[in-house]
């Protein structure tokens, strides 16, 4: 019963299915959205196309939203990688801590800074 | 036991070694691999968003490694990423409603998404380049 009852399910598995196709469907039309409005306004790699860019309202909210599905999506994907081939318990801990600090930090700074370029924090 | 085959006679099982290339075991490895590559372009990107809000000055280098031979590079291989793993996601949203999932036409969209990878950050390259 021991054995069973480490390596049973948490039983969240229904809850990551659901987010991870509902971030693959958002992601479906924010993904090619940035990368051809990036590749088109942003060509020349300046600062004054990445803050005009960046600057327009329904920009700012596209790339708020593509923040948050991409993390989340991610996030669940590598949890999905890390649980599958990592099996030494504290290394897998370590990973799946790692892999909610790293995209959240980072997130959090990337959305901070898209209101400093906004608002002028 | 009495009447036992001999080990060596039995049929040999299948085995790590004994595999068969397949175009949709392409694609499942691929998945994984362009997910774990946008994993780090996703972060990246983050980081890109805090050198712009950082200013011009701190922005410059970013901007110029961005449109260099190797940033170029970079990026054309992050879309071809990226093509790949919406081209292979639709085809995993189509195998969860319970279609596409004869060999057939396992196959045929594996290579389509494969195609798909190929050709979408080239057509964006040539669009971006050529194009208005």
């Amino acid at each position: 019963m021991e054995t069973r009852s480490r390596t049973r399910a948490a039983g969240h598995g229904a809850g990551h299915f659901i987010a991870q196709r509902a971030t693959a469907i958002a992601l479906m039309l924010l993904a090619p959205w940035f990368v051809i409005s990036a590749a088109f306004l942003m060509r020349e790699g300046g600062y004054i196309a990445a803050i005009d860019f960046l600057t327009d309202p329904l920009n700012a909210v596209g790339v708020i939203l593509l923040l948050a599905a991409a993390l989340y999506h991610m996030m669940l994907g590598m949890q999905e990688i890390i649980l599958d081939y990592i099996h030494k318990s504290s290394t897998k801990m370590a990973l799946l801590l790692l892999n909610t600090f790293v995209p959240l930090a980072l997130g959090a700074g990337a959305l901070f800074a898209l209101l400093a370029v906004n608002f002028g924090v | 036991m009495p009447g036992a085959t001999r080990p060596e006679q039995r049929p040999i099982a299948p085995h790590l070694q004994v595999w068969r290339w397949h175009v949709t075991m392409a694609n499942s490895i691929l998945h994984r691999a362009s997910g774990v590559a946008l994993y780090g372009a996703a972060l990246l990107f983050a980081l890109w968003l805090m050198a712009v809000a950082a200013g011009a000055e701190a922005y410059a280098p970013v901007g110029a490694f961005l449109i260099s031979p190797l940033g170029q590079i970079g990026l054309y291989l992050t879309v071809a990423a990226l093509a790949f793993h919406f081209a292979n996601g639709i085809r995993h949203l189509v195998f969860d409603l319970g279609r596409g999932l004869t060999p057939a036409d396992a196959d045929a969209s594996a290579w389509f998404a494969i195609l798909f990878a190929a050709a979408a950050p080239a057509g964006l390259w040539a669009l971006v380049t050529f194009g208005a």
